[in-house]
């Protein structure tokens, strides 16, 4: 302990901030990073697609029809000839698209219906969720498919759809977090302070409940991955011309015992993904944990 | 030959930070019949070197270093797992601190009974049965017949810690430890549980390590004490000895830490600042269930510049008092007047004004600061809220707060999981002074802290108090405590005030039943006359 | 606790009502009637059919009277196939699709089960991270891959399975099964293992090692129950997760169950078989989550006395 008196604050020692600390910990864990690096390489892939893909999205090549990876085609070509890489960066496009729009869908609601009922508590808490239980209740995956069925196959209908499902367990647990945190002492001892409403919730409130939004919104997108990816396979999400992993997958499966290549490698895209996401959201979890002590 | 002769103990954890040293070569003894209490603060080593004899400590982390544990001329520290096991239970029994969680809850009482008397010896149902129940009668569980069927969840606190006592006396071991066995019991429920260990003990002539963190739970019952401090024995000796006779620095501030003295009642009778007046606070328990009244029909007077304590039991409503006050729970009826003007009815601005004059100190200094804001941060929110200080001479009014609180000012940048407890309890004790109330509410403020430090942030306390010349309402479970720091005590029972008066008058002429009960049990009494 | 479950049956009823109501207007009002595809049907036949399928009442009055068949357990008839009946296909495709169902289940609680506890006695060992990167491998490779995949591994390259049909050939269940199984089994791997994490650290676990016990008998008599928790409340879910995996793989391997036809009337537009299975399958999901909750319930004393005869 030094008692050397200092008179200027920024002579202070800085302390190590619970992000600060957290970010340590996520550094130490390899496959969490890995996984961090590998999104963001295909974040980056699937954004300048149009400029770096090596063929043009519609270039057909009807003679050279299924032909397995080659020095041409790195990854081969379907059925028409096209390019199986270049329908891979495009069909990711969609499905990275599907997973962060729905996401954020759902996180919008979700975090603000939480936060909302968990503050307010009482009657209105107590209404708000027994909507979330009784819609939680329902079997939204055959609804989306019903959804699906009926309005068509529309991009637009799936990022809602997806997203109005996700967003009762964020709801869920925003709620908890915020109630949680009122009960402690202090938030307490912001309201004795005589801070706002407003105050409390942007610098006691919505900092301390960050962590576990972050991890289960790392964790979500996944989830809404595979619902779009499921969909697209049974042809009921994403429609020609526009490509997804899973109507890659889909077409792969049917010709895949010819042509396997085709399967294999929108499958690995899929997988590797998801992988680097909950291996991520995993290690978010972890690092992230105010309960685990400094030591 | 002694029942249990440790020698040269040593135990060590091994983390990827590096090898800490637990247990630092201990050597006691446990004798047949007699009561060791090895005392010592959180993270001394006192656990550890029980729980590592046993084969209880996970390895790795845990690595026994060195040493020798005899039971009854046996090397605990040298036998396999499975021999550990078979004296696990049997020969020696434990009871733990936390009652709440020491037992199964998906189990009955019954099974978790007969569990070790099942496993050990070959005894029919029946038979374990009929022991498990005469036991169950014997500690004092009424009834035990049909309690046999019940859930923990079924027991008071009390109670489950009976039960424990009952499960680790089945099988009629020779040495029984008890790891802080009262710690989270009440102070009457913990004077009856201390009576029945005794009791037990003498009766079947066991040995006992008694392991707490308090001198004075164990003055009454223990025959030797053995002080432990970062692994290592600093004194040791029979316990007349350790009271009277103690030699090393710490023993003597750890007997120190225990407050002995009623605080001298005030010269003038000043006036008054605070006139509680028929407060109720309920707490509404949902449709067609009586509410939970915590605090029902309370009057009261706090005069300026005094320390009114407030003492009760947990559920007796003494921390619901003081929230009422600073209007932290919504209040069902009454009113509390502040210097003339019915906090209870005011709104908005006027409120925020009143927020000022009075701040609180809360219990657990774990959870009362905001883990995501630093020291800076947490003492400049109050100022710049209300005006104290500027933007420009907030640094100074944080350094000077940090000051007071006798917090190093090259700590201001760090956040609260930096620190150890006393200094959060120092952090939030300098927030509650950086409005410049004139009423400060001090819940139970040291009682999650190390004893020793308990006394350094009571000292604190009064030194500002006089310093700020703060009226403070301090709750506390701790009766010697209060006694120390309070001009005048209310004793609070379920909700309602059953007595109230200076502490001398409290301690030395209590009226009424209550009152004598509590004074009673307070741990430790042999060491204050 | 029969207080507990009639109250969760009292309400789910409002749940399933909504399903219904929400199903039958959103069918009603998707774009195109039923017979837009067929060219030029006659006035009177069109008549006669719209009469049949009660398309000539009021909105609200189909409903209600909707309604009233399904409280008969009628499900209604199916547009495309005006001889077949809804309930004639879920008579068809039920037992199969139940028995598929119960298969993968079974591989989800067993292998999933075995692999979290597993894991969970010797954390951040190898005997924890083997096991926990085959789960995440499981939850990271949907059905729809995973069966394809195990097709081309185990039915054609190897040529060790049968790779369509159900009941058929001997062994053609196993990949099935497997496939629809297989990312539960996963989830219950993570689940179980957190589950039991939990516990295992909880100060009931050093009683029972302090009474002597071996540490087997720790685990399974006083670990497994509250370890086990999780999972049962997760198996409601799981069960509405297998019932839209049966999609899939009915379709992969072409197995003749509920899952399929689902499919398949939603590719025909023929909607009220899509009315009718929705409701079913709805139905029985609902049922499921609260047969999970009152299980989950029952396991846990403080909870079964909370909803006991008092």
């Amino acid at each position: 302990m030094t008692t050397e008196i200092i008179t200027d604050i920024a002579e202070a020692e800085q302390g190590s901030s619970l992000w600060h600390d957290a970010w340590l910990r996520l550094r130490k864990n390899r496959l969490a990073l890995a996984g961090g690096i590998i999104l963001v390489g295909f974040s980056l892939i699937a954004l300048l697609t149009p400029w770096i893909a090596p063929y043009a999205y519609d270039a057909q090549n009807l003679e050279l029809g299924a032909s397995p990876p080659s020095a041409q085609h790195w990854l081969g070509t379907d059925i028409f000839g096209r390019d199986l890489l270049t329908q891979i960066m495009y069909g990711g496009r969609v499905s990275l698209a599907v997973g962060f729009v729905a996401t954020s869908v759902a996180l919008l609601i979700g975090v603000t219906w939480g936060a909302i009922a968990g503050y307010v508590g009482g009657k209105v808490d107590a209404v708000m969720m027994r909507l979330v239980d009784i819609l939680y209740a329902l079997p939204f995956m055959i609804f989306i498919v019903l959804l699906m069925v009926v309005f068509g196959r529309n991009i637009l209908l799936l990022f809602l759809a997806i997203g109005a499902v996700e967003w009762l367990t964020m709801a869920r647990i925003m709620r908890g977090q915020v109630q949680q945190l009122r009960q402690q002492e202090f938030v307490e001892a912001a309201i004795s302070l005589g801070l706002p409403p407003r105050t409390i919730i942007r610098r006691h409130l919505i900092p301390n409940a960050l962590g576990p939004i972050i991890v289960y919104t790392t964790l979500t997108i996944p989830s809404v991955m595979l619902l779009e990816a499921f969909l697209s396979f049974l042809g009921l999400g994403i429609q020609p011309p526009q490509t997804s992993w899973g109507l890659l997958i889909s077409y792969g499966a049917e010709t895949m015992e010819e042509f396997p290549w085709l399967l294999i490698f929108p499958g690995l895209a899929l997988t590797i993904t998801l992988f680097s996401l909950n291996f991520l959201g995993d290690g978010l979890r972890d690092a992230l944990d105010v309960r685990r002590s400094k030591d | 030959m002694s029942l249990l002769e440790v020698k040269d103990l040593a135990v060590s954890f091994v983390t990827r930070m590096g090898t800490n040293k637990a247990v630092d070569g201990i050597s006691f003894t446990v004798d047949t019949g007699k009561i060791t209490a090895i005392i010592g603060e959180s993270g001394s080593g006192k656990s550890v070197a029980c729980y590592s004899m046993l084969g209880l400590v996970p390895m790795p982390p845990g690595r026994i270093d060195g040493g020798t544990a005899l039971f009854e001329g046996q090397d605990l520290l040298q036998m396999s797992e499975a021999q550990l096991r078979e004296i696990r239970g049997r020969d020696v029994a434990m009871i733990f601190q936390d009652p709440m969680t020491c037992l199964n809850p998906f189990m009955t009482i019954g099974k978790q009974l007969m569990e070790p008397l099942l496993y050990h010896q070959q005894v029919s149902k029946e038979q374990a049965r009929a022991r498990a129940i005469e036991l169950l009668d014997e500690v004092g569980i009424r009834d035990p017949e049909s309690t046999f069927e019940n859930y923990p969840h079924q027991f008071s606190g009390g109670m489950r810690q009976r039960v424990m006592i009952a499960m680790a006396l089945i099988n009629e071991p020779k040495l029984l430890i008890a790891d802080e066995p009262t710690t989270a019991l009440d102070v009457t429920i913990q004077a009856q549980i201390l009576k029945l260990i005794a009791n037990l003990q003498t009766k079947r002539d066991i040995g006992v390590i008694f392991i707490s963190h308090d001198l004075a739970v164990v003055a009454d019952i223990a025959d030797q004490i053995v002080v432990m401090q970062q692994g290592k024995i600093v004194e040791g000796g029979d316990s007349e000895h350790i009271f009277h006779h103690a030699e090393h620095p710490y023993t003597r501030k750890l007997l120190a830490a225990i407050p002995a003295d009623s605080k001298a009642p005030m010269p003038n009778e000043p006036d008054t600042l605070i006139e509680v007046r028929k407060l109720c606070t309920w707490f509404d328990q949902g449709r067609n269930k009586e509410p939970v009244k915590a605090v029902n029909d309370v009057s009261f007077d706090i005069r300026r510049g005094e320390v009114l304590g407030l003492v009760g039991e947990s559920g007796s409503g003494k921390s619901t008092i003081g929230r009422s006050i600073l209007r932290l729970v919504p209040v069902t009826s009454g009113s509390v007047n502040f210097d003339g003007t019915d906090v209870t009815t005011l709104q908005g601005n006027g409120l925020k004004t009143f927020r000022r004059r009075m701040q609180m100190i809360f219990q657990d200094p774990f959870a009362s600061l905001n883990p995501r804001m630093t020291v800076f941060d947490t003492l400049a929110e109050p100022l710049l809220l209300h005006g104290i200080e500027n933007s420009k001479s907030v640094a100074s009014g944080v350094l000077k707060l940090m000051d007071d609180v006798g917090l190093a000012r090259n700590f201001v940048r760090k956040y609260p999981h930096e620190f150890s407890g006393g200094q959060r309890q120092r952090i939030a004790i300098g927030r509650a002074l950086a409005t410049r109330p004139e009423f400060i509410v001090a819940d139970e403020p040291v009682s999650a802290l190390d004893v020793t430090i308990q006394a350094q942030i009571l000292d604190l306390m009064q030194d500002l108090g006089k310093e700020y010349g703060l009226t403070m309402l301090f709750v506390s479970h701790d009766l010697a405590v209060v006694r120390h720091l309070a001009d005048r005590i209310l004793v609070l029972y379920k909700g309602e005030i059953v007595e109230q008066g200076s502490g001398e008058d409290l301690f030395e002429r209590p009226q009424q039943d209550y009152t004598r009960q509590l004074l009673s049990s307070i741990p430790g009494r042999a060491l204050l006359e | 606790m029969w207080r507990f479950i009639g109250i969760r049956l009292l309400q789910a009823i409002p749940v399933i009502l909504a399903v219904i109501t929400v199903t039958f207007f959103l069918v009603r009002v998707a774009p195109g009637g039923p017979f837009s595809a067929e060219k030029a049907v006659l006035p009177e036949v069109k008549a006669a059919l719209e009469a049949q399928y009660r398309l000539d009442l009021p909105l609200f009055q189909q409903y209600t009277a909707y309604l009233g068949d399904l409280a008969q357990g009628e499900f209604g008839p199916s547009f495309k196939y005006p001889g077949r009946s809804v309930n004639e296909l879920i008579g068809a495709g039920l037992p199969v699709t139940a028995e598929l169902g119960f298969y993968a289940l079974l591989v989800a609680v067993i292998i999933g089960g075995l692999a979290g506890v597993i894991a969970a006695l010797k954390p951040n060992t190898r005997q924890d991270y083997i096991p926990m990167t085959v789960a995440m491998i499981g939850i990271c490779m949907p059905s729809f891959l995973l069966g394809p995949l195990l097709v081309l591994i185990f039915g054609i390259y190897l040529d060790w399975l049968p790779v369509s049909g159900w009941g058929d050939i001997p062994g053609d269940k196993i990949l099935p099964a497997i496939t629809l199984g297989s990312a539960y089994a996963a989830y219950i791997a993570r689940l179980s293992r957190a589950g039991m994490l939990e516990v295992m650290s909880q100060d009931y676990i050093r009683t029972a090692r302090a009474k002597g016990l071996p540490e087997w008998q720790v685990v399974v008599k006083h670990g497994l129950r509250g370890g086990l928790i999780p999972v049962v409340t997760f198996l409601g879910p799981a069960f509405a997760g297998l019932l839209a995996g049966s999609f899939v793989v009915e379709t992969i391997f072409q197995i003749p169950g509920l899952g399929r036809f689902y499919v398949q009337a939603a590719f025909n537009r023929d909607y009220t078989m899509i009315l009718g299975t929705t409701v079913f399958l709805s139905t029985l999901i609902v049922l499921f989550n609260l047969l999970s909750d009152i299980l989950a319930a029952w396991m846990n004393p403080r909870l079964r006395a909370q909803f006991g005869e008092q």
